[in-house]
């Protein structure tokens, strides 16, 4: 069944095609192709073009095949679309495939020199003398390479109608004003433009058009970004992480807004530490040391690292200590494949660590939620005393995305319940660090350098009482989990609530999660477009809210999306309202890629069929 | 108040310190420790030593891993912050806080299995870093909580009743702490008290990482007489490499002219005077130390002392270059930018 038989152009049409297709481009990795492909996204979204960018890197420094997916959208869908209507052909080892894939009545810009074996009649090509260019601009041997690749730059700026002066905007922009690295790609840019003008008929259908109504009040930025800088406008004070892919660009990104945004203006040193550990067990130890000393802190990793911080991770559970854990997830179980996507670590990270023990887990979908779940995860971690996640994915952390504007936060950050010298002073010896005074599970905790000889006491992953002492008697081991369970129940009424959008009279609901909300909107509308109305529910939370549990009750089908293979979150949904389970289908797919809405919309179809 | 209870108040009348504090003030629980393990002698050193010198306990942070040593933070300083970690991994938790709260003074202890085997990795690590912090290493040479398995630094050939024969060597925990960095490096024997108050003192004046390798039997699984980690060996074989006079700052420094003598200042202005009676050591010189250990491997001696010294290189506190203010008590202005900064950020994106 296909719902997108629009999409099938005919070869020989002849109908132009503005804001609405794909391009491919194949390069080598390690070959400076990030620079352009970033100027080309950039350049469309400052033209106002609803746009996405998926780099497609293997995990290699130099010499693998890789590729970069722009879709544009004129209608604003931001979510992954199969299909390459514009391939652009650099990398000889991948150029067979690279140009099969390209659809019917597609073109091909391709570097002349690339052995090509057979030529298609259904798509139109179009060579580069990539080589011959170079050579004239007489660009020295070491930067040959990477000015290369400012080649297709050109050949797409001539042939879709891409505006010049972006593209320069977006190189300055790139190099940060290098005048020297500005110009020298420029000009290459310039000459394959006008060599293109002078040389190639462009009677190929592709074309983009500034466009107002979208971008504007948008900016365009990765999620580990937007996570650093959530980070240092909520207070983080303390950073330790160890490099992994794809998580290092958030501590990365934190290094380097770092000294701009929190430089203490008296002593001009920073007001944070960050340090790169010797592994994630130390990463997590320290982050514990300093959140039990009263630091916000966190760290940054992905699957692989949560492993390895799973009996880390319990002990400040049970100690009640705050810890942020950011995890960018990729392909696992093990290394898995390092550089693509995936949603698999949701179990791990609800469940993480042994014993009976559950973490608040949140899940951010956009740039803009990256930047304000930064802060919600301290407020939650330090208000809980507890671990908190926050699982954002490959595809978010590391890609370019349209997003609304970052939102100054004006809510107090939330400290929690930290009593200082004169308030322990003031409740004499009935403070007990494990005392639930107020019946929501939540107890006073102090600092270590309290003045108060009163207010030390010993944190211990071991059995202890409500006094902090320690205890092997059923009674206190029990009577802690209950009040830790309490805890848990408290954390539902403070995570943040799911997005709802209930429509009249549909019957099916879709409930999904992260990075996979542009493609499930998508979706809804061709299902729409199908007659099939349906009512959507992104969790950004666990435990879920009782409005959660209450959307499931609705509707008579429930479509769990996830990019996973066993359906992980559909599985934490039955298990809290295992009533409920017959209704649940889980449509998922996990195959390195970013969902698709058309993929999403089908399977839906194929189930309700 | 009759006359006898005048006399038994009178004798009772307690020695305070600096604080006006009692010894007693400076304990914590009792230990649960087998009686007549070493560990609970160093608990009582580090006592005497914090009522000495008159610490604050409540900037005192205790610091540990997992097992017999690990458990023994519970015995000591009941004012501080104290906390028992996962094994092996106690040097991260003191790295997080120490850098959280630059005003706080933490002592970790550890046992050879939680550093030497199991925690290697991170008690490296945080020699390298040369993190703030007070090191003990109560060494018996065994696993204890887990009844009598062989830890890294077990003797070789050494025997256990269902360990069998050790095979393999021993690490050198004050070796491994020199070769990773570490400033300030000794080793000692849990039954000797003078010696081990004087390495506390130091080490808790040193602006580094301060290791002390705590050579303290265990009575239940390691006292057999071969085992250089009993009591009877330790008594028969320690050799001093040194006679080590402390100085705090607060008493007036008056050292008498003494032949053969190194004075080391710490970091916070107090002296540590180190006599030579054996040999011509001067600890400032890493490849001397390497020496002295390595030569010290293939004969019958318990060497301790003062291995090592550099009181010239920063801790991490001091390289990370951190603002005064511990980063915990840091306000809401300077832990949050502006909105102005936010919207011209935002605006170049």
């Amino acid at each position: 069944m296909s719902v997108m038989a629009e999409e099938q152009l005919a070869p020989d049409s002849v109908a132009t095609r503005v804001n609405n297709f794909n391009i491919k481009v194949a390069t080598v990795n390690g070959s400076g192709s990030q620079t352009s492909n970033n100027v080309l996204i950039r350049s469309l979204f400052k033209m106002g073009i609803p746009t996405n960018g998926k780099n497609l890197f293997p995990s290699n420094i130099q010499g693998l095949p890789t590729w970069y997916e722009v879709r544009l959208s004129a209608d604003g869908y931001l979510g992954r679309r199969d299909g390459v209507e514009i391939a652009v052909c650099m990398n000889p080892a991948s150029v067979a495939e690279d140009m099969q894939e390209v659809r019917p009545g597609g073109i091909i810009l391709y570097d002349e020199d690339l052995p090509i074996a057979a030529h298609r009649n259904d798509v139109r090509y179009f060579p580069m003398p990539v080589k011959w260019m170079l050579k004239e601009a007489d660009i020295g041997a070491k930067l040959r390479d990477y000015v290369a690749n400012m080649v297709y730059v050109g050949f797409l700026a001539y042939l879709l109608g891409i505006d010049l002066n972006e593209i320069r905007s977006a190189l300055d922009w790139g190099f940060g004003g290098k005048e020297k690295a500005v110009t020298l790609n420029f000009d290459m840019i310039t000459r394959a433009f006008s060599w293109a003008e002078e040389n190639v008929v462009n009677d190929q259908p592709y074309r983009v058009e500034a466009m107002v109504g979208f971008n504007e009040n948008k900016i365009l930025i990765d999620g580990n970004a937007a996570a650093a800088l959530g980070a240092l406008y909520n207070g983080v004070s303390f950073m330790s992480w160890y490099p992994i892919t794809p998580s290092s660009s958030v501590a990365e990104s934190a290094m380097s807004y770092g000294p701009k945004l929190r430089t203490d203006p008296e002593t001009g040193k920073p007001t944070y530490a960050i340090i790169q550990a010797e592994d994630e067990l130390a990463a997590i130890g320290m982050v514990i040391g300093a959140g039990w000393a009263g630091a916000r802190a966190m760290t940054a990793t992905s699957g692989p690292g949560i492993s390895l911080m799973a009996e880390f991770v319990g002990l400040a559970y049970f100690a009640e200590i705050p810890a942020v854990i950011w995890d960018i997830q990729r392909m696992g179980p093990s290394t898995g494949l390092p550089t693509r996507t995936s949603q698999g670590d949701i179990l791990a990270a609800y469940y993480l660590s042994h014993g009976d023990t559950r973490h608040v887990v949140l899940f951010p979908s956009s740039p803009a939620e990256c930047f304000e779940f930064a802060g919600t995860a301290f407020d939650l971690a330090e208000g809980l005393q507890t671990p908190v996640f926050v699982l954002s994915d490959l595809d978010l952390g590391m890609n370019y995305w349209i997003s609304d504007r970052f939102e100054y936060p004006t809510q107090e950050m939330k400290r929690g319940k930290v009593l200082d010298a004169d308030q322990v002073k003031e409740l004499g010896g009935k403070w007990g660090r494990y005392l639930d005074t107020d019946g929501d599970g939540i107890p006073y905790r102090t600092l270590p350098g309290n003045s108060s000889p009163l207010a030390s006491y010993f944190s211990r992953g071991t059995g202890h009482n409500e006094y902090a002492i320690y205890s092997e008697r059923p009674e206190d081991w029990e009577a802690n989990l209950e009040r830790i369970s309490r805890k848990f129940e408290t954390a539902r009424s403070m995570v943040p609530a799911p997005i709802i959008n209930e429509v009249d009279e549909a019957t099916v609901g879709i409930i999904s999660l992260g990075s996979n909300d542009p493609a499930v909107q998508e979706a809804r509308d061709i299902l729409l477009g199908q007659g099939i109305k349906t009512s959507y529910l992104r969790v950004r939370a666990l435990p879920f809210t009782e409005t959660t549990l209450a959307f499931v009750e609705q509707y008579d089908q429930i479509f769990v999306v996830e990019n996973n293979f066993d359906g992980q979150l559909q599985k934490i949904l039955v298990n809290a309202a295992p009533a409920q389970a017959p209704k649940f289908a889980k449509i998922t797919k996990c195959d390195g890629l970013p969902l698709a809405a058309k993929w999403i919309a089908e399977s839906i179809m194929a189930h309700l069929a | 108040m009759d006359r006898i209870q005048q006399a038994r108040e009178a004798t009772r009348s307690p020695k305070v310190n600096a604080l006006g504090l009692e010894k007693t003030e400076y304990r914590a629980r009792n230990s649960t420790l087998c009686k007549g393990c070493g560990h609970n002698s160093i608990s009582q050193r580090i006592v005497n030593v914090a009522w000495e010198l008159g610490l604050d306990q409540t900037q005192i942070i205790k610091l540990s891993g997992i097992g017999c040593s690990s458990k023994s933070p519970a015995y000591w300083l009941g004012g501080s912050h104290g906390f028992n970690s996962v094994h092996g991994r106690m040097p991260s938790i003191a790295t997080g806080a120490v850098v959280a709260n630059r005003t706080l003074s933490a002592i970790g202890v550890s046992g050879d299995g939680d550093t030497g085997s199991i925690g290697i990795g991170q008690f490296k690590h945080a020699a390298r870093r040369n993190v703030p912090m007070v090191y003990i290493v109560e060494n018996n040479g065994v696993y204890g909580l887990t009844k009598g398995q062989f830890s890294a630094t077990s003797d070789y050939g050494q025997k256990l009743k269902y360990a069998g024969v050790n095979a393999l060597p021993p690490l050198d925990i004050c070796f491994e702490a020199i070769a990773a960095g570490a400033t300030f490096v000794a080793r000692s024997f849990a039954g000797d008290a003078r010696q081990v108050e004087t390495l506390l003192k130091a080490a808790m004046s040193h602006r580094g990482i301060a290791v002390l390798d705590i050579i303290s039997p265990c009575v239940t699984f390691n006292n057999q007489p071969t085992s250089s980690k009993s009591y009877d060996y330790g008594r028969q074989h320690e050799v001093e490499l040194h006679e080590i006079e402390f100085v705090p700052r607060f008493e007036e420094i008056e050292i008498e002219d003494y032949d053969g003598e190194v004075e080391v200042q710490m970091h916070d202005g107090s002296w540590i005077v180190l006599k030579k009676v054996e040999e011509d050591y001067d600890p400032t010189d890493r490849m001397a130390a390497y020496r002295l250990l390595e030569e010290s491997h293939g004969d019958e001696r318990l060497l301790t002392g003062l291995f090592y010294i550099d009181q010239s290189q920063p801790n991490l506190v001091e390289i990370l270059d951190l603002v005064e203010t511990p980063l915990t008590a840091l306000s809401t202005e300077q832990l949050r930018p502006s909105r102005e900064s936010l919207e011209k950020l935002i605006d170049s994106l």
